[in-house]
Order: structure tokens, then sequence, then C-alpha cells
């Protein structure tokens, strides 16, 4: 239920004075409502649940992530090697 | 697909679990509270791989399987009446009511509906004025700003014949609750990613503090959950219970304002059931009173009260608190499978009975 799938935003448009939006979920085009993402643009890519963009997933954060998990200590992998 | 295929890279996988065994010293009984994240663990096959100490325990975040019977049972009396169309979400639709589920009233006759999203069930009310369109609004604080907008715009766009049918619940009462009761199981939680991304972290703050557990925002790829686990696991070792965010690109200490403002314009919180569970205190929301002429059962006073009756054999409670898994029940794959549930956790995708079911976890190991 609380399934929520990046999708990036491709069209945004007004449908009965909603803010509403084009994503593209690898493929799959669906309509998502963006009322609760008043900054969001065209080419970012939101977490959608049920039909609404929760949040735009923030890339600087998500570089400064992987980093940190990349450059995790070899240490242990060679205690599953051994 | 960007945001998903490097958060399920196997080199990455296999380094977080060999950091986690490196910092593990001692057992210790995590739970991830969410069900989507319980399969996603199960699916992967991270409860396999990883260091016997850790323990990993499924939690309550499976919002078809703490609908209570008694509104599963209310819903599936209104989706009888031929004045309603009756919309929901679709795994709600297998989950075993007292005598039958909402894919039997379906084959019956009853007019019920799978909605993808609560604007869905909107568009039918205004395609049907002659009926009465009933949207079963269950979910955590993910669901709930998409359920209060579809009232809203019931409102908006005057559409009388919208009503909702109400069982909203919120994950820090569920903590609070495990928490309180009096053999602890947990050690540390992973937090749900996606409430978290409305609600923000700050209300697990006194939380950690009160009960000196460290709770970890987790997201749902198997880089996101070792990530959550190793920053629990650190917390742990190291003696300390900070709140953590392992899911940062999407998540801020704050959440989403404007859902939280639509979820409070729409919603008060209260007491609710939690099936299996029983009444957990200030747990849910409802409608605010002066929404209150969008409420299904406020719309529909005769159906009220309903006789229920729970499958003497299911152990769903236990397995939504973390004190059993589901191959610890003596019914499971026997009376209890996909195709005949006694309980609502082996239908739902979040349900740990399911995943168990689906991913061939059929005896301890």
């Amino acid at each position: 239920m609380c399934l929520g799938i990046p999708a990036k935003v491709i069209e945004l448009y007004e449908t009965n004075g909603l803010k509403m939006a084009k994503v593209d979920f690898g493929g799959v085009i669906k309509e998502a409502c963006m009322e609760y993402l008043p900054d969001v643009k065209l080419g970012d890519y939101t977490i959608i649940h049920v039909g609404f963009g929760l949040s735009i997933l923030d890339e600087q954060e998500a570089m400064e992530t992987m980093e940190l998990l990349k450059q995790i200590d070899a240490l242990g992998a060679e205690g599953i090697a051994a | 697909v960007k945001y998903l295929d490097e958060y399920r890279d196997a080199d990455l996988t296999q380094k977080l679990l060999a950091e986690i065994k490196g910092t593990v010293t001692r057992p210790w009984t995590l739970m991830e509270v969410c069900g989507g994240q319980t399969h996603s663990i199960i699916k992967s096959g991270l409860d396999r791989m990883l260091p016997a100490e850790i323990n990993l325990i499924h939690g309550p975040g499976c919002p078809v399987c703490v609908t209570p019977l008694e509104l599963v049972d209310k819903a599936i009396a209104l989706a009888f009446r031929p004045d309603v169309i009756f919309t929901s979400y679709g795994d709600m639709l297998r989950v075993p009511g007292s005598t039958r589920d909402l894919f039997a009233v379906k084959a019956a006759g009853g007019d019920v509906r799978i909605v993808y999203s609560p604007l869905d069930a909107l568009k039918i009310a205004r395609d049907n004025p002659k009926k009465t369109i009933v949207f079963f609004a269950i979910g955590f604080e993910t669901t709930a700003p998409a359920n209060a907008m579809a009232v809203l715009q019931a409102r908006a766009q005057n559409l009388p014949n919208f009503t909702v049918l109400v069982s909203h619940v919120t994950v820090p009462a569920a903590i609070t609750a495990l928490m309180d009761s009096p053999d602890v199981l947990v050690d540390g939680f992973l937090a749900a990613g996606h409430v978290c991304t409305v609600m923000g972290y700050w209300e697990y703050e006194p939380l950690a503090e009160r009960y000196k557990i460290p709770i970890v925002v987790t997201g749902f790829e198997p880089v996101d959950i070792l990530h959550g686990i190793l920053d629990c696991v650190r917390e742990l070792e190291s003696g300390t219970c900070q709140v953590r965010n392992a899911y940062a690109r999407s998540v801020t200490r704050n959440g989403n304002g404007p859902a939280q403002v639509v979820i409070r314009d729409v919603f008060e919180m209260t007491d609710r059931a939690w099936r299996g569970i029983g009444v957990i205190p200030m747990s849910g929301y409802h409608l605010k009173d002066e929404l209150a002429f969008f409420d299904a059962e406020k719309r529909f006073p005769e159906v009220q009260s309903i006789d229920t009756h729970e499958s003497p054999l299911c152990i769903s409670g236990l397995v939504l608190q973390g004190r059993k898994k589901p191959s610890e029940c003596p019914a499971f794959g026997q009376q209890c499978t996909p195709q005949t549930p006694l309980g609502a956790t082996m239908v739902s995708s979040e349900g740990a009975c399911a995943a168990y079911y689906r991913y061939g976890r059929y005896a301890n190991h």
C-alpha cells in the first residue's frame, strides 16, 4: 500500500483546478497529481503513490549517500571471501 | 531506471552485507515497520544473507492487514447495496470478512470497482450521479494526503454522491503500543520510508529517547534496506539510540508540508481498532466534523452493528506484532493459503504471510 515508485515528470498541466503531471515510470506513462509538490519542474524525479507525487528525489542527497556507501571499507568483504 | 537500478546493485549489496557482518558482535532483533519492506527483504533473500545475529521481525505496517474486521464487514454490506458503487484499492478485495470477501460481492453482482487512485473514484462519482460512491479510504500516513484530497475535491467539485469509509492508521502510535507491551522484543526499528516522506521523522525523536531505541528511516530497495540495517546496528553496537535517515533522497526531517496541511484540514486523530491487535489509543484518523457529510458510516447509519467472526486458527495479530513468524503458524500453507486465506496477512501485497508463502519460507531456517 505504501508502495511509492520513482517516476520522471514529463508534462505539467491543470485539470479541475488541480496541478497534474504526466509521469514516466521507465517507459510506462501515467497521470499523477502534483498538488503536494508546488516546486516540481519538468525532468524532476518524484515518488508517486496512488497517483500523487509525495517527494522530489534529491539528486545531491542521493549522490552523497551513494558515495558514502561505496566508500565502505572492504575489510568485511575479506571475511566473506574467507 | 534511475533511482531503482543502482539500489539493486549486487556488488554494493555484498559490500553492505560484509560491513554489517563486520560490525555486529551480538544478537539484535530489528523490526521493519512497513510490509513493503518485508516483501522486499523476503523477495531479495536478504533474510537469508544477513549474519545470524540479525533477526528481522515484521511489523504492523500493512494497512490492508490491520483494517478491522468490522469495517471489512461494513464494506461488504455497503458493496451489496444496489444504490452503491463500491471503490477500493485492489489489495482490499481479497481480504476475508466474517463470511466472504469483496470479490465474492462482485461475483454476486455487486458493483465493486478497483481504483488506482482516489481521484479515479471521484471520476466514477462524476460519471454516476444517481449512485452513491463509497471509497474505502484505508492506509497509513503515506496514503492519507491522497485520500484527504479526494474528500476536499468532492466538496470543491460539488459531488455529494461521493463518500469515504475511513480506516486510517499511523505509525508512531503503533511503535508506542509495541514498546509499551510487557515483553518488548524489538531492539531497533527500521521506520517506513514513505510514511516519513509525508510526515518527516521529527515525531520519532521523542520515541527513540523515551524507549532508548534507535529508529532508522529506511527505503525499499535491497541497498536501502541494508543501509538502514547497518545504521541501526551501528547505533546498537555503540550503545546509542538516535533517529537516523537512510533514505535521504526522499525524506527530510519535516516531511511534506503541503501534504500535512491537507491531512490536518480533513482528518483528526482518533482511537482505532487494529485487526488482530486491538484498539490503540489515538492511533488513526477520522473525518473532521465539518466533513462528516462525506462519511459513508454516517451516510448509511443502518450499516452499523455487525457481528464479526474471526477465524480461530488465524494468528495474524501475533504476526503483525512481530511475535510470530508466518512459518510458525500451524495453519500456514495448510488451511491457510492465498487461495483460501484465513487472515488478511495472507492476501495483501504487504502481508508477511503472503511474502513467506510466495517466496517459499515454509519452515524456520
